[in-house]
Protein backbone atom coordinates (compact mmCIF):
# COMPACT_ATOMS: atom_id res chain seq x y z
CA UNK A 1 0.00 0.00 0.00
CA UNK A 2 1.21 3.48 -0.78
CA UNK A 3 1.31 6.14 1.89
CA UNK A 4 -1.59 7.88 0.15
CA UNK A 5 -3.77 4.81 0.28
CA UNK A 6 -2.89 4.29 3.92
CA UNK A 7 -3.92 7.82 4.69
CA UNK A 8 -7.17 7.37 2.77
CA UNK A 9 -7.88 4.18 4.65
CA UNK A 10 -7.24 5.72 8.06
CA UNK A 11 -9.31 8.69 7.05
CA UNK A 12 -12.28 6.67 5.84
CA UNK A 13 -12.25 4.50 8.94
CA UNK A 14 -12.20 7.52 11.20
CA UNK A 15 -14.95 9.25 9.22
CA UNK A 16 -17.15 6.17 9.50
CA UNK A 17 -16.57 6.15 13.22
CA UNK A 18 -17.68 9.75 13.48
CA UNK A 19 -20.73 9.15 11.31
CA UNK A 20 -21.68 6.06 13.28
CA UNK A 21 -21.51 8.04 16.47
CA UNK A 22 -24.10 10.41 15.06
CA UNK A 23 -22.10 13.55 15.68
CA UNK A 24 -22.65 14.78 12.17
CA UNK A 25 -26.41 15.09 12.60
CA UNK A 26 -26.56 17.18 15.75
CA UNK A 27 -27.40 20.87 15.31
CA UNK A 28 -24.55 22.81 16.83
CA UNK A 29 -22.29 25.80 16.51
CA UNK A 30 -18.63 26.07 17.51
CA UNK A 31 -17.64 28.99 19.69
CA UNK A 32 -14.00 29.80 20.27
CA UNK A 33 -13.68 31.52 23.60
CA UNK A 34 -11.36 32.13 26.47
CA UNK A 35 -10.39 30.02 29.43
CA UNK A 36 -11.87 32.66 31.76
CA UNK A 37 -15.43 32.09 30.51
CA UNK A 38 -15.08 28.31 30.43
CA UNK A 39 -13.10 27.68 33.61
CA UNK A 40 -15.07 30.13 35.72
CA UNK A 41 -18.09 27.94 34.96
CA UNK A 42 -20.02 30.71 33.17
CA UNK A 43 -20.60 28.63 30.03
CA UNK A 44 -21.63 25.65 32.11
CA UNK A 45 -24.40 27.86 33.49
CA UNK A 46 -25.26 29.85 30.36
CA UNK A 47 -25.22 27.32 27.53
CA UNK A 48 -27.82 24.86 28.84
CA UNK A 49 -30.28 27.79 29.10
CA UNK A 50 -29.57 28.80 25.49
CA UNK A 51 -29.67 25.20 24.28
CA UNK A 52 -33.05 24.72 25.87
CA UNK A 53 -34.41 27.92 24.36
CA UNK A 54 -33.05 27.36 20.84
CA UNK A 55 -32.35 23.66 20.35
CA UNK A 56 -28.84 24.59 19.21
CA UNK A 57 -25.91 22.95 20.97
CA UNK A 58 -22.90 25.13 21.59
CA UNK A 59 -19.46 23.54 21.45
CA UNK A 60 -16.89 25.66 23.20
CA UNK A 61 -13.18 25.52 22.49
CA UNK A 62 -11.50 27.44 25.30
CA UNK A 63 -8.16 29.09 24.52
CA UNK A 64 -6.42 32.40 25.11
CA UNK A 65 -7.98 35.34 23.26
CA UNK A 66 -5.15 35.48 20.70
CA UNK A 67 -5.44 31.79 19.91
CA UNK A 68 -9.24 31.92 19.91
CA UNK A 69 -9.15 34.65 17.24
CA UNK A 70 -6.55 32.74 15.21
CA UNK A 71 -8.74 29.65 15.29
CA UNK A 72 -11.61 31.72 13.89
CA UNK A 73 -9.33 33.24 11.24
CA UNK A 74 -8.74 29.73 9.93
CA UNK A 75 -12.49 29.18 9.84
CA UNK A 76 -12.62 26.66 12.67
CA UNK A 77 -15.27 28.48 14.68
CA UNK A 78 -18.61 30.14 13.94
CA UNK A 79 -18.54 32.68 16.75
CA UNK A 80 -15.78 34.19 18.89
CA UNK A 81 -16.45 35.31 22.46
CA UNK A 82 -13.33 36.99 23.82
CA UNK A 83 -11.94 39.95 25.76
CA UNK A 84 -9.34 42.04 23.99
CA UNK A 85 -10.93 45.02 22.26
CA UNK A 86 -7.81 45.97 20.30
CA UNK A 87 -7.32 42.44 18.93
CA UNK A 88 -11.06 42.09 18.25
CA UNK A 89 -11.16 45.29 16.21
CA UNK A 90 -8.12 44.15 14.26
CA UNK A 91 -9.96 40.88 13.56
CA UNK A 92 -12.96 42.84 12.22
CA UNK A 93 -10.79 45.18 10.15
CA UNK A 94 -9.07 42.23 8.51
CA UNK A 95 -12.51 41.14 7.38
CA UNK A 96 -12.69 37.95 9.47
CA UNK A 97 -15.53 39.14 11.66
CA UNK A 98 -18.89 40.66 10.79
CA UNK A 99 -19.52 42.93 13.75
CA UNK A 100 -18.36 43.20 17.36
CA UNK A 101 -21.00 43.45 20.04
CA UNK A 102 -20.24 44.12 23.67
CA UNK A 103 -21.73 41.55 26.03
CA UNK A 104 -20.49 41.93 29.55
CA UNK A 105 -17.51 42.83 31.65
CA UNK A 106 -15.72 41.35 34.59
CA UNK A 107 -12.63 42.65 36.27
CA UNK A 108 -9.02 41.77 36.76
CA UNK A 109 -7.43 41.52 40.17
CA UNK A 110 -3.82 41.37 41.22
CA UNK A 111 -3.34 38.27 43.29
CA UNK A 112 -0.27 37.93 45.46
CA UNK A 113 1.23 36.69 48.72
CA UNK A 114 -0.97 37.58 51.70
CA UNK A 115 2.09 39.02 53.45
CA UNK A 116 2.40 41.46 50.52
CA UNK A 117 6.20 41.93 50.55
CA UNK A 118 6.03 44.62 47.86
CA UNK A 119 3.35 46.61 49.75
CA UNK A 120 1.30 46.68 46.57
CA UNK A 121 -2.12 46.43 48.23
CA UNK A 122 -4.73 49.00 47.37
CA UNK A 123 -7.04 50.11 44.59
CA UNK A 124 -4.50 51.62 42.20
CA UNK A 125 -3.31 49.03 39.68
CA UNK A 126 -0.54 51.22 38.24
CA UNK A 127 0.90 52.11 41.65
CA UNK A 128 0.67 48.45 42.68
CA UNK A 129 2.66 47.33 39.65
CA UNK A 130 5.28 50.03 40.19
CA UNK A 131 5.80 48.79 43.74
CA UNK A 132 6.09 45.17 42.63
CA UNK A 133 8.73 46.20 40.11
CA UNK A 134 10.57 48.40 42.60
CA UNK A 135 10.70 45.56 45.12
CA UNK A 136 11.61 43.05 42.37
CA UNK A 137 8.98 40.84 43.94
CA UNK A 138 8.26 37.66 41.97
CA UNK A 139 5.63 38.22 39.30
CA UNK A 140 4.14 35.54 37.05
CA UNK A 141 3.05 36.58 33.57
CA UNK A 142 0.78 34.56 31.28
CA UNK A 143 3.01 35.37 28.32
CA UNK A 144 0.62 33.60 25.92
CA UNK A 145 -0.90 36.47 23.89
CA UNK A 146 -4.17 36.02 25.74
CA UNK A 147 -6.48 38.92 26.56
CA UNK A 148 -5.21 38.91 30.13
CA UNK A 149 -1.61 38.98 28.93
CA UNK A 150 -2.39 41.90 26.59
CA UNK A 151 -4.03 43.76 29.49
CA UNK A 152 -1.06 43.10 31.76
CA UNK A 153 1.34 44.53 29.18
CA UNK A 154 -0.89 47.63 28.82
CA UNK A 155 -0.87 48.19 32.59
CA UNK A 156 2.91 47.93 32.80
CA UNK A 157 3.22 50.44 29.99
CA UNK A 158 0.73 52.82 31.61
CA UNK A 159 2.60 52.46 34.90
CA UNK A 160 5.71 53.69 33.15
CA UNK A 161 7.60 50.43 33.60
CA UNK A 162 9.66 49.43 30.59
CA UNK A 163 9.49 45.66 30.85
CA UNK A 164 12.27 45.10 28.32
CA UNK A 165 14.64 46.87 30.67
CA UNK A 166 13.08 45.91 33.99
CA UNK A 167 12.69 42.20 33.22
CA UNK A 168 14.81 40.02 35.44
CA UNK A 169 14.56 36.79 37.39
CA UNK A 170 11.64 38.35 39.30
CA UNK A 171 9.47 38.41 36.15
CA UNK A 172 8.43 34.90 35.07
CA UNK A 173 7.06 34.59 31.58
CA UNK A 174 5.25 31.25 31.77
CA UNK A 175 3.53 31.01 28.39
CA UNK A 176 0.55 29.24 29.91
CA UNK A 177 -3.17 29.57 30.50
CA UNK A 178 -4.74 31.33 33.49
CA UNK A 179 -5.03 28.20 35.63
CA UNK A 180 -1.51 26.84 35.04
CA UNK A 181 -0.11 30.36 35.60
CA UNK A 182 -2.01 30.56 38.91
CA UNK A 183 -0.61 27.16 39.88
CA UNK A 184 2.88 28.52 39.18
CA UNK A 185 2.21 31.70 41.15
CA UNK A 186 0.85 29.69 44.08
CA UNK A 187 3.92 27.50 44.25
CA UNK A 188 6.32 30.46 43.87
CA UNK A 189 4.29 32.72 46.16
CA UNK A 190 4.35 35.34 43.41
CA UNK A 191 2.13 38.20 42.25
CA UNK A 192 -0.02 37.68 39.16
CA UNK A 193 -2.74 39.44 37.22
CA UNK A 194 -5.84 37.24 37.01
CA UNK A 195 -9.46 37.59 36.02
CA UNK A 196 -11.73 37.44 39.02
CA UNK A 197 -13.81 34.54 37.70
CA UNK A 198 -10.91 32.16 37.30
CA UNK A 199 -9.48 33.23 40.64
CA UNK A 200 -12.78 32.61 42.45
CA UNK A 201 -13.15 29.15 41.00
CA UNK A 202 -9.46 28.33 41.47
CA UNK A 203 -8.78 25.90 44.28
CA UNK A 204 -5.02 25.54 44.66
CA UNK A 205 -4.52 29.00 46.14
CA UNK A 206 -1.63 28.30 48.48
CA UNK A 207 -0.85 31.46 50.42
CA UNK A 208 -2.22 33.85 47.80
CA UNK A 209 -4.99 36.40 48.14
CA UNK A 210 -6.33 39.43 46.30
CA UNK A 211 -3.95 42.38 46.61
CA UNK A 212 -5.26 44.99 44.18
CA UNK A 213 -8.91 45.30 43.12
CA UNK A 214 -11.60 47.83 42.30
CA UNK A 215 -9.65 50.13 39.97
CA UNK A 216 -11.80 51.35 37.06
CA UNK A 217 -8.90 50.47 34.76
CA UNK A 218 -9.22 46.82 35.74
CA UNK A 219 -12.57 46.42 34.01
CA UNK A 220 -12.37 43.85 31.28
CA UNK A 221 -14.86 44.05 28.43
CA UNK A 222 -16.05 40.94 26.58
CA UNK A 223 -17.19 41.06 23.00
CA UNK A 224 -18.92 38.57 20.72
CA UNK A 225 -18.34 38.38 16.97
CA UNK A 226 -19.82 36.28 14.16
CA UNK A 227 -17.11 34.91 11.90
CA UNK A 228 -17.54 36.40 8.43
CA UNK A 229 -19.32 33.94 6.09
CA UNK A 230 -17.81 35.88 3.18
CA UNK A 231 -14.38 34.59 4.29
CA UNK A 232 -15.50 31.12 5.30
CA UNK A 233 -18.59 29.91 3.47
CA UNK A 234 -19.30 27.04 5.88
CA UNK A 235 -19.84 29.36 8.87
CA UNK A 236 -23.23 28.64 10.43
CA UNK A 237 -24.44 32.17 10.00
CA UNK A 238 -28.07 31.79 11.07
CA UNK A 239 -27.43 29.69 14.17
CA UNK A 240 -24.36 31.70 15.13
CA UNK A 241 -26.33 34.91 14.88
CA UNK A 242 -29.10 33.35 17.00
CA UNK A 243 -26.57 32.73 19.74
CA UNK A 244 -25.24 36.29 19.54
CA UNK A 245 -28.76 37.75 19.54
CA UNK A 246 -29.58 35.66 22.58
CA UNK A 247 -26.56 36.62 24.72
CA UNK A 248 -27.27 40.32 24.18
CA UNK A 249 -31.04 39.86 24.71
CA UNK A 250 -32.75 40.45 28.06
CA UNK A 251 -32.90 36.71 28.69
CA UNK A 252 -29.21 36.20 27.93
CA UNK A 253 -28.11 39.22 29.92
CA UNK A 254 -30.16 38.11 32.91
CA UNK A 255 -28.64 34.63 32.72
CA UNK A 256 -25.15 36.18 32.80
CA UNK A 257 -26.02 38.35 35.82
CA UNK A 258 -27.50 35.34 37.61
CA UNK A 259 -24.23 33.41 37.57
CA UNK A 260 -22.57 33.52 40.97
CA UNK A 261 -19.83 31.68 42.83
CA UNK A 262 -20.17 31.76 46.60
CA UNK A 263 -22.81 34.49 46.29
CA UNK A 264 -20.49 36.71 44.26
CA UNK A 265 -21.50 37.86 40.79
CA UNK A 266 -18.69 37.29 38.27
CA UNK A 267 -19.81 38.91 35.04
CA UNK A 268 -21.74 42.14 34.61
CA UNK A 269 -23.93 42.29 31.49
CA UNK A 270 -23.66 45.58 29.57
CA UNK A 271 -24.80 44.88 26.00
CA UNK A 272 -25.87 47.95 24.08
CA UNK A 273 -28.97 47.58 21.95
CA UNK B 1 1.50 14.92 50.62
CA UNK B 2 -1.65 15.73 52.58
CA UNK B 3 -3.60 15.66 49.30
CA UNK B 4 -3.20 11.92 48.98
CA UNK B 5 -6.03 10.97 51.32
CA UNK B 6 -8.32 13.49 49.73
CA UNK B 7 -7.32 12.20 46.31
CA UNK B 8 -8.09 8.61 47.17
CA UNK B 9 -11.40 9.62 48.74
CA UNK B 10 -12.32 11.64 45.64
CA UNK B 11 -11.36 8.78 43.35
CA UNK B 12 -13.46 6.38 45.37
CA UNK B 13 -16.46 8.74 45.38
CA UNK B 14 -16.23 9.13 41.61
CA UNK B 15 -16.15 5.39 41.04
CA UNK B 16 -18.65 4.41 43.75
CA UNK B 17 -21.04 7.18 42.71
CA UNK B 18 -20.99 5.76 39.15
CA UNK B 19 -20.76 9.34 37.92
CA UNK B 20 -22.48 9.30 34.51
CA UNK B 21 -20.34 12.08 33.03
CA UNK B 22 -17.18 10.34 34.17
CA UNK B 23 -18.39 7.11 32.56
CA UNK B 24 -18.96 8.96 29.26
CA UNK B 25 -15.47 10.42 29.42
CA UNK B 26 -13.87 7.05 30.16
CA UNK B 27 -15.84 5.38 27.36
CA UNK B 28 -14.89 8.07 24.87
CA UNK B 29 -11.23 7.71 25.85
CA UNK B 30 -11.42 3.97 25.28
CA UNK B 31 -13.34 4.26 22.03
CA UNK B 32 -10.93 6.79 20.55
CA UNK B 33 -7.72 5.09 21.67
CA UNK B 34 -8.84 1.54 20.84
CA UNK B 35 -9.96 2.59 17.37
CA UNK B 36 -6.69 4.43 16.81
CA UNK B 37 -4.72 1.39 17.98
CA UNK B 38 -6.74 -0.88 15.69
CA UNK B 39 -6.00 1.34 12.69
CA UNK B 40 -2.34 1.54 13.73
CA UNK B 41 -2.14 -2.28 13.88
CA UNK B 42 -3.80 -2.79 10.50
CA UNK B 43 -1.39 -0.31 8.94
CA UNK B 44 1.69 -0.70 11.10
CA UNK B 45 2.00 -4.49 11.44
CA UNK B 46 2.30 -5.23 7.69
CA UNK B 47 4.78 -2.35 7.39
CA UNK B 48 6.81 -3.75 10.28
CA UNK B 49 6.79 -7.28 8.82
CA UNK B 50 7.85 -6.08 5.37
CA UNK B 51 10.64 -4.03 6.90
CA UNK B 52 11.83 -7.16 8.72
CA UNK B 53 11.87 -9.63 5.82
CA UNK B 54 11.94 -7.38 2.78
CA UNK B 55 14.95 -6.49 0.66
CA UNK B 56 14.48 -3.23 -1.13
CA UNK B 57 16.46 -0.02 -1.51
CA UNK B 58 15.97 2.39 1.37
CA UNK B 59 15.01 -0.33 3.82
CA UNK B 60 17.59 0.61 6.44
CA UNK B 61 16.78 4.32 6.41
CA UNK B 62 13.10 3.37 6.72
CA UNK B 63 13.83 1.21 9.77
CA UNK B 64 15.69 4.10 11.37
CA UNK B 65 12.85 6.41 10.41
CA UNK B 66 10.17 4.26 12.06
CA UNK B 67 12.32 3.73 15.16
CA UNK B 68 12.82 7.48 15.36
CA UNK B 69 9.13 8.23 14.84
CA UNK B 70 8.35 6.26 18.00
CA UNK B 71 9.46 9.45 19.71
CA UNK B 72 7.02 11.69 17.80
CA UNK B 73 5.93 14.47 20.14
CA UNK B 74 2.12 14.35 20.51
CA UNK B 75 1.76 18.13 20.25
CA UNK B 76 3.53 18.09 16.91
CA UNK B 77 1.23 15.37 15.61
CA UNK B 78 -1.70 17.33 17.00
CA UNK B 79 -0.57 20.46 15.24
CA UNK B 80 -0.01 18.68 11.91
CA UNK B 81 -3.40 16.97 12.02
CA UNK B 82 -4.97 20.25 13.09
CA UNK B 83 -3.50 22.04 10.08
CA UNK B 84 -4.70 19.21 7.79
CA UNK B 85 -8.25 19.16 9.19
CA UNK B 86 -8.67 22.88 9.79
CA UNK B 87 -11.18 24.57 7.47
CA UNK B 88 -8.27 26.41 5.90
CA UNK B 89 -6.38 23.11 5.48
CA UNK B 90 -6.42 20.51 2.66
CA UNK B 91 -8.99 18.23 4.34
CA UNK B 92 -11.02 21.08 5.81
CA UNK B 93 -14.17 20.48 3.80
CA UNK B 94 -14.94 17.31 5.77
CA UNK B 95 -15.49 19.34 8.93
CA UNK B 96 -13.74 16.77 11.09
CA UNK B 97 -11.90 19.14 13.39
CA UNK B 98 -13.07 18.99 17.01
CA UNK B 99 -14.70 15.57 16.56
CA UNK B 100 -13.68 12.19 18.00
CA UNK B 101 -12.72 11.20 14.44
CA UNK B 102 -10.02 13.87 14.43
CA UNK B 103 -8.70 12.47 17.68
CA UNK B 104 -8.64 8.97 16.24
CA UNK B 105 -6.65 10.19 13.23
CA UNK B 106 -4.11 12.02 15.40
CA UNK B 107 -3.60 9.07 17.72
CA UNK B 108 -3.38 6.61 14.81
CA UNK B 109 -0.60 8.73 13.31
CA UNK B 110 1.14 8.83 16.67
CA UNK B 111 0.86 5.10 17.33
CA UNK B 112 1.48 3.57 13.89
CA UNK B 113 5.28 4.01 14.02
CA UNK B 114 5.38 2.40 17.47
CA UNK B 115 3.43 -0.64 16.30
CA UNK B 116 5.47 -0.84 13.08
CA UNK B 117 8.85 -0.57 14.80
CA UNK B 118 8.03 -3.09 17.54
CA UNK B 119 6.51 -5.47 15.00
CA UNK B 120 9.63 -5.24 12.89
CA UNK B 121 11.76 -6.32 15.85
CA UNK B 122 9.54 -9.30 16.68
CA UNK B 123 9.35 -10.44 13.05
CA UNK B 124 13.07 -9.88 12.46
CA UNK B 125 13.87 -12.29 15.32
CA UNK B 126 11.50 -14.89 13.93
CA UNK B 127 12.90 -14.37 10.45
CA UNK B 128 16.41 -15.24 11.61
CA UNK B 129 15.04 -18.42 13.12
CA UNK B 130 12.74 -19.62 10.32
CA UNK B 131 14.41 -18.08 7.30
CA UNK B 132 15.89 -21.30 5.86
CA UNK B 133 12.75 -23.27 6.53
CA UNK B 134 10.48 -20.75 4.82
CA UNK B 135 12.85 -20.47 1.89
CA UNK B 136 13.05 -24.22 1.41
CA UNK B 137 9.24 -24.21 1.19
CA UNK B 138 9.59 -21.69 -1.61
CA UNK B 139 7.70 -18.90 0.16
CA UNK B 140 8.00 -15.42 -1.34
CA UNK B 141 9.03 -12.62 1.00
CA UNK B 142 5.50 -11.22 1.16
CA UNK B 143 4.19 -14.70 1.91
CA UNK B 144 6.89 -15.14 4.54
CA UNK B 145 5.97 -11.82 6.14
CA UNK B 146 2.32 -12.86 6.35
CA UNK B 147 3.22 -16.27 7.79
CA UNK B 148 5.51 -14.79 10.41
CA UNK B 149 2.89 -12.19 11.38
CA UNK B 150 0.39 -14.98 12.01
CA UNK B 151 2.99 -17.08 13.74
CA UNK B 152 4.05 -14.25 16.00
CA UNK B 153 0.53 -13.05 16.82
CA UNK B 154 0.87 -13.65 20.54
CA UNK B 155 4.14 -11.74 20.84
CA UNK B 156 2.70 -9.00 18.65
CA UNK B 157 -0.08 -8.35 21.14
CA UNK B 158 2.58 -6.56 23.19
CA UNK B 159 3.25 -4.20 20.28
CA UNK B 160 -0.45 -3.42 20.13
CA UNK B 161 -0.60 -2.83 23.90
CA UNK B 162 2.41 -0.53 23.73
CA UNK B 163 0.63 1.44 21.02
CA UNK B 164 -2.57 1.54 23.02
CA UNK B 165 -0.66 2.70 26.11
CA UNK B 166 0.79 5.59 24.17
CA UNK B 167 -2.60 6.53 22.69
CA UNK B 168 -4.60 6.50 25.92
CA UNK B 169 -1.90 8.38 27.84
CA UNK B 170 -1.23 11.27 25.49
CA UNK B 171 -2.85 14.65 25.95
CA UNK B 172 -1.02 16.96 23.54
CA UNK B 173 -2.57 15.75 20.30
CA UNK B 174 -6.17 15.21 21.41
CA UNK B 175 -6.21 18.58 23.15
CA UNK B 176 -5.39 20.37 19.89
CA UNK B 177 -7.50 18.42 17.41
CA UNK B 178 -10.35 17.64 19.81
CA UNK B 179 -10.53 21.00 21.57
CA UNK B 180 -11.54 19.41 24.89
CA UNK B 181 -15.21 20.21 24.22
CA UNK B 182 -17.45 19.21 27.11
CA UNK B 183 -19.53 16.18 26.21
CA UNK B 184 -18.09 15.87 22.71
CA UNK B 185 -14.31 15.51 22.74
CA UNK B 186 -13.41 15.57 26.42
CA UNK B 187 -11.36 12.48 27.32
CA UNK B 188 -9.56 11.36 30.47
CA UNK B 189 -6.26 13.10 29.82
CA UNK B 190 -7.78 16.42 28.73
CA UNK B 191 -10.06 16.34 31.77
CA UNK B 192 -7.03 15.83 34.00
CA UNK B 193 -5.26 18.75 32.32
CA UNK B 194 -8.38 20.91 32.75
CA UNK B 195 -8.84 20.10 36.44
CA UNK B 196 -5.13 20.75 37.02
CA UNK B 197 -5.47 24.18 35.46
CA UNK B 198 -8.48 24.86 37.67
CA UNK B 199 -6.23 24.13 40.61
CA UNK B 200 -8.32 21.14 41.70
CA UNK B 201 -5.30 18.91 42.16
CA UNK B 202 -6.99 16.16 44.22
CA UNK B 203 -9.70 15.71 41.56
CA UNK B 204 -7.08 15.75 38.79
CA UNK B 205 -5.04 13.11 40.57
CA UNK B 206 -8.13 11.04 41.34
CA UNK B 207 -8.96 11.00 37.62
CA UNK B 208 -5.34 10.00 37.01
CA UNK B 209 -5.74 6.99 39.30
CA UNK B 210 -8.89 5.97 37.49
CA UNK B 211 -7.10 6.25 34.13
CA UNK B 212 -4.21 4.11 35.33
CA UNK B 213 -6.64 1.55 36.72
CA UNK B 214 -8.52 1.36 33.42
CA UNK B 215 -5.25 0.83 31.55
CA UNK B 216 -4.17 -1.86 34.01
CA UNK B 217 -7.48 -3.70 33.66
CA UNK B 218 -7.18 -3.66 29.87
CA UNK B 219 -3.65 -5.02 30.08
CA UNK B 220 -4.72 -7.72 32.53
CA UNK B 221 -7.56 -8.76 30.24
CA UNK B 222 -5.20 -8.82 27.25
CA UNK B 223 -2.72 -10.92 29.20
CA UNK B 224 -5.37 -13.39 30.28
CA UNK B 225 -6.80 -13.67 26.77
CA UNK B 226 -3.33 -14.23 25.37
CA UNK B 227 -2.58 -16.98 27.87
CA UNK B 228 -5.91 -18.68 27.20
CA UNK B 229 -5.51 -18.38 23.42
CA UNK B 230 -1.96 -19.74 23.55
CA UNK B 231 -3.14 -22.80 25.44
CA UNK B 232 -5.96 -23.46 23.02
CA UNK B 233 -4.49 -22.50 19.67
CA UNK B 234 -0.83 -21.94 20.43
Amino acid sequence: MTARRLLCFAFTAASMLAAAAGYAQERFITVSSTTSTEQSGLFGHLLPIFEKASGIKVRVVALGTGQALDLARRGDADVVFVHDKVAEEKFINEGFGVKRQEVMYNDFVVVGPKADPAKAAGRDILEGLRRIEAAKASFVSRGDKSGTHAAELRYWKAAGVDLDKAKGPWYRDTGSGMGPALNTAASMNAYILADRGTWLSFKNRGDLGIVVEGDQKLFNQYGVILVNPAKHAHVKQADGQKFIDWVVSDAGQKAIADYKIGGEQLFFPNAKR
Amino acid sequence: MPELNETLATAWQLVAGADARLADIVLLSLRVSLTATLIACVVGMPIGALLAVGRFPGRRPLIVLFNGLMGLPPVVVGLLVYLLLSRAGPLGQFGLLFTPAAMVIAQAVLVTPIVAALTRQVIADEWTEYREQLRSLGASRTRAAATLLWDGRFSLSTSALAGFGRAIAEVGAVMIVGGNIDGVTRVMTTTIALETSKGDLPLALALGFILITVVLVINAVAYAVRGWAERHWG
